[in-house]
């Protein structure tokens, strides 16, 4: 048994408590445009006011990710990111205070081994995964995994999820729900689609405790009102183009707008 | 063990599954149910069994291949001609069939991911004749090598989509395809071209293909008086032979080979020989054999054939292959290229270079059988798609010729 980092769950329930509307969670990919820079850029995140920091590891074919996302990782595969640099940047933010998790397609997680990849994780200081091509019926190791090593299982839930889905994907989730709020791959949408709000009570009356929205969102306005009705909200695409092309300042000061959209 | 023709998913033993986002597990519940009612609905069945015999030319016939026969160690050579259906291969069994299962699910609209383009144009047929909209991504690289079946899909109505990212080969394609259906999924169905992808589509896929098999077990039996020996076919995705091998898994005297793209070797590192050179893992919503880094990220693959290139395999032929049911060999790119020539040569027959792999094989095993054996080899398409690259490799076009 290893001891992992604060749990997402933890954390959540410290921004209620603290009056705040809602946490901001904030998605990276590891590599990009180096493993330093994007640590570096993760820990800037955490000075800036964002609770949880998604780490996410690049893969080669990611079917759930639009093209900002698809890029950034291409370039941190030709740069020569490796899965275990993952760990790197999962002990920078837990030092610098954050609660990180990983998100990650599930055939790096199984080669690496999952057991292993659930220890190494925990000694890292993470929380847990996300697993966005990996659903409850599938997870049986994972759900081992998770519960040995103390890490919170996030799985994902859609707008399309039946009743039956939805309280299967509360029952084996921990920490939070991801709810995507819209029918699509990952990308910055003008409107963050009206879907998420239904998809957020929905998930509540299955009996989430906790339930965060991503998929959409981009800046303070968008934050505001997600963060009205769910715990957490969730960006990516918007963090990576800020990153891309205003470096790290860029990603610190876009990371501030968003939080006083929760706050 | 249960009967290995049996297997109806989600799982092929430790393969397959729904590897996939949730978003689309509506979708996979609701193709499934439609596709289960379909094939005890007389009203589903009887329709494409007349599209089956007015539209695709069914069945297909079974032709001994007496000429070439002499280079396979003279055993008796069997040719399921799939090659003769309408638009050229075993692509349009599938395609006409789940276009038809989108239509009862209320869809207006049919995706596609191709390779050598076969499946493109057999969906782009399949949305033509339903009056259905159709869009096909296709790796940036095959639309270049297989130019004209991009000009086949644009006539017949179709959009193509050039997919720019990743090795820009039909993987990415693959990908680019998930990304429309999950965006779409309320007006669109994707129709997966094999027997891999989540579950239902493996088990799916198959029982439209299995009337290859069906058809050729009957057809072997009247000619040769006898079950062949050994059935060979080609395996990029796998669903010519899944379709073929279906029939004959439960015949234990019935040895059954499946041929990968061996490329310029396995051990040049520049092949698509999964079984050879990959080993289990997960893409594409399902766990299967796959070419894999140490970290999991897919390894591009190399063939000459585009239909075969491919890093992924149906999870029923990694099961088949893990059980030694069926024995997967690769077979490089020289003699898939030199088994073309010779079965035009000796039969008037041009294969797709993608059947051209089957070919070759069978010629390895007929030499291993002897003369007493009897092959059946799935002559999965016409290879007219592939004068471009046969040209090139023989060398087949003056020096200044420029067609008009």
């Amino acid at each position: 048994m290893t001891h992992s980092g604060p749990r997402t769950g933890t954390t959540l329930d410290a921004v209620a408590e603290a009056g705040r509307k809602a946490a901001l969670i904030a998605y990276l990919p590891v590599g990009f445009p180096t493993v330093a820079g994007s640590t570096e850029a993760m820990v800037e995140l955490v000075r800036n006011g964002v609770d949880i920091i998604e780490v996410g590891l690049p893969y080669s074919d990611p079917g759930m990710d639009g093209p900002v996302i698809q890029r950034a990782g291409e370039a941190a595969l030709d740069n020569g990111v490796h899965t275990s640099d993952v760990f790197t940047a999962v002990e920078a933010i837990a030092e610098a205070g954050g609660t990180a998790v990983v998100m990650s397609y599930w055939n790096l997680v199984l080669q690496y081994g999952v057991d292993s990849f659930a220890r190494d994780l925990a000694s890292a200081g993470g929380g847990g995964i996300v697993t966005p091509d990996l659903i409850p019926d599938e997870a049986g190791p994972w759900l081992a995994a998770s519960e040995k090593h103390d890490l919170d299982r996030i799985f994902l839930a859609a707008p399309s999820s039946t009743p039956e889905r939805l309280a299967r994907i509360v029952e084996h989730s921990s920490g939070f729900v991801y709810a995507a709020s819209t029918m699509g791959v990952t990308g910055v949408r003008s409107e963050v689609d009206n879907h998420a709000r239904g998809l957020v009570a929905r998930l509540k009356e299955a009996g989430a405790e906790r339930a965060c929205v991503g998929l959409g969102v981009s800046n303070r306005e968008q934050a505001a009102e997600v963060a009205e009705y769910a715990d957490g909200v969730i960006v990516g695409s918007a963090l990576v183009r800020a990153l891309d092309s205003e470096g790290v300042a860029g990603v610190g000061r876009l990371a501030a707008e968003l939080a006083e959209g929760c706050a | 063990m249960t009967d290995l023709s049996e297997e109806t998913g989600p799982y092929f033993g430790e393969f397959g599954g729904r590897f996939i986002p949730e978003a689309l597990i509506p979708a996979l519940d609701e193709i499934e149910e439609t596709w289960r009612k379909s094939q005890v609905d007389p009203a589903f069945t009887d329709e494409l069994l007349t599209l089956q015999r007015s539209y695709i030319g069914r069945p297909s016939l079974l032709t001994e291949a007496t000429r070439f026969a002499e280079h396979c160690g003279g055993a008796r050579v069997f040719l399921k001609r799939e090659d003769l259906n309408h638009t050229g291969s075993h692509k349009i069994n599938n395609a006409l069939a789940q276009a038809l299962l989108a239509k009862r699910m209320g869809k207006t609209r049919l995706i596609a991911e191709t390779g050598a383009g076969q499946h493109g144009v057999a969906t782009a047929t399949a949305a033509a004749l339903l009056d259905m909209s159709c869009v096909v991504y296709m790796g940036e690289e095959d639309t270049q090598r297989q130019a004209l079946n991009v000009a086949r899909m644009r006539l017949l109505g179709a959009t193509v989509n050039a997919v720019t990212n990743g090795t820009r080969t039909l993987k990415d394609a693959m990908n680019e395809a998930m990304r429309d259906w999950v965006a779409n999924v309320d007006d669109t169905h994707y129709v997966i071209g094999t027997v891999a992808g989540p579950h239902p589509f493996p088990a799916m896929v198959r029982s439209f293909q299995n009337v290859i098999g069906v058809e050729a077990r009957e057809q072997i039996q009247d000619m040769a008086g006898r079950l062949p020996d050994a059935v060979c076919a080609c395996v990029g995705g796998g669903s010519n032979a899944m379709g073929l091998f279906a029939a004959f898994l439960g015949d234990a005297d019935v040895k059954i080979f499946g041929f990968e793209a061996g490329g310029e070797g396995v051990d040049s590192g520049h092949h698509a020989a999964r079984f050879s050179g990959g080993r289990p893992g997960v893409l594409h919503g399902s766990a299967t054999y796959i070419l894999q880094d140490a970290d999991g990220q897919t390894q591009a693959s190399h063939s000459v054939s585009a239909g075969l290139d491919y890093p992924s395999v149906g999870p029923e032929h990694s099961h088949l292959h893990v059980t030694g049911r069926v024995t997967y060999e690769p077979v490089v790119d020289e003699e898939a290229m030199e088994a073309m020539r010779l079965l035009s040569r000796t039969e008037g027959i041009i294969p797709a270079i993608e059947s051209a792999h089957a070919l070759a094989g069978a010629m390895r095993i007929g030499r291993e059988l002897g003369p007493d054996a009897v092959l059946l080899v799935n002559l999965s398409g016409r290879g007219d798609k592939d004068m471009t690259t046969a040209a090139k490799w023989f060398d087949y076009i003056d020096e200044g010729a420029v067609q008009v």
